[in-house]
C-alpha cells in the first residue's frame, strides 16, 4: 500500500526552491541549476508511473535530480579530460600523470564547509516550507534574494507596514523552527 | 514628552529589531531599541534569536529561485503537463 501520493500540479510551488538550492550548491551556476531543476520536473512527469509511493515526492524528485547532476558532470568531465590530454601530454612516458596533477583534493577544508552549508540550506528550506505561502515569499525575497522593501511592495502590491508585519511573523516562525532543527 | 520619545513598546522594539537585521533602522530607532534592550528581557531574548537567524541565513549561502525564474519554469512545466494530458 503506497504511503505517498503524487501530484505534479503542486511540484513547482512545493519543491522548486528546495531542488534549486540543492543543485546550485553542487553546480555553482544559476542558469545551469535552473535548467537541471526544470529537466528534473520534466523527467519526473515522464516517469510518474514508476513512482511507488514508498518515498515522499520530494525524495523521489531528488533522486532524479542527483542523476541529472551526475550526468552533467560526466558529460563535462569526459570533454574536459579529452582536451587536457590532447593539450599537455603527447608522449607515452608521461601518460597518466595529468590525473594526479589536476585532481582536486577531496578532503579540502572547503568541502566540509560546503556539505554543512548544503545541509543548512536544506534545513532553511524545510522551515520555509512550513510557513504560509505569503510569509515564505516575502521572507525569501527580503532575506535570501535581498530585494529592497519598495521592490517587494510593488511586486506583491502590499504596503511597507504590511511587509514588516509579514516579515516579523515569518522571522518568529523561522527562528522557532530553526531552533528545533538546527541551533 | 521626552520620556515618550525615548521609551518604546515591546512590539515597536521588535519591529525595529527586524529592520535592523536588514540595516534599515535609522540611528534614532537603534538608540530607542538599545534603551529598551538595556532593561527588557523579552526584547533582549527576541533580539538574540533574531540575530542568530540572520547569521545562520547569511552563513548558509542558501539560494532560491527569483520570481520570474519560477514563473518561467512553471509556464514550461504547465505546457508539458497539458501536452501529457492530451496524449
Amino acid at each position: 500500500m503506497p504511503n505517498h501520493q503524487i501530484d505534479p500540479n503542486k511540484w513547482i510551488d512545493l519543491y522548486s526552491d528546495y531542488l534549486f538550492n540543492y543543485t546550485i550548491t553542487r553546480v555553482n551556476d544559476r542558469d545551469l541549476a535552473k535548467d537541471l531543476v526544470q529537466d528534473t520536473f520534466f523527467a519526473g512527469l515522464k516517469s510518474m508511473k514508476n513512482f511507488k509511493g514508498e518515498a515522499s515526492e520530494r525524495t523521489w524528485l531528488i533522486s532524479i535530480l542527483k542523476r541529472k547532476i551526475i550526468d552533467h558532470y560526466r558529460k563535462i568531465n569526459s570533454n574536459k579530460g579529452k582536451a587536457e590530454v590532447r593539450m599537455s601530454y603527447s608522449s607515452d612516458e608521461n601518460e597518466g600523470d595529468w590525473l594526479e596533477e589536476r585532481v582536486a583534493d577531496p578532503f579540502d577544508k572547503t568541502a566540509e564547509d560546503s556539505i554543512e552549508n548544503t545541509e543548512l540550506g536544506s534545513a532553511i528550506h524545510d522551515c520555509l516550507g512550513k510557513l504560509p505561502e505569503k510569509q515564505a515569499t516575502v521572507f525569501k525575497m527580503k532575506t535570501i534574494l535581498g530585494y529592497e522593501t519598495e521592490a517587494i511592495c510593488n511586486e506583491l502590491d502590499i504596503t511597507a507596514s504590511n511587509l514588516w508585519v509579514i516579515i516579523h511573523r515569518a522571522r518568529t516562525a523561522m527562528a522557532d523552527c530553526m531552533e528545533k532543527n538546527w541551533f | 514628552m521626552k520620556k515618550r520619545l525615548l521609551f518604546i513598546s515591546c512590539e515597536e522594539a521588535q519591529h525595529i529589531c527586524d529592520k535592523t537585521q536588514y540595516e534599515e533602522a535609522t540611528f534614532w530607532e537603534k538608540t530607542k531599541l538599545n534603551i529598551r534592550l538595556s532593561w527588557c528581557r523579552i526584547t533582549r531574548a527576541y533580539s538574540i534569536k533574531n540575530g542568530k537567524l540572520t547569521d545562520i541565513v547569511n552563513n548558509s549561502n542558501v539560494e532560491c529561485l527569483k520570481h520570474n525564474e519560477r514563473e518561467d519554469i512553471k509556464e514550461q512545466f504547465q505546457n508539458e503537463l497539458n501536452n501529457q494530458n492530451h496524449k
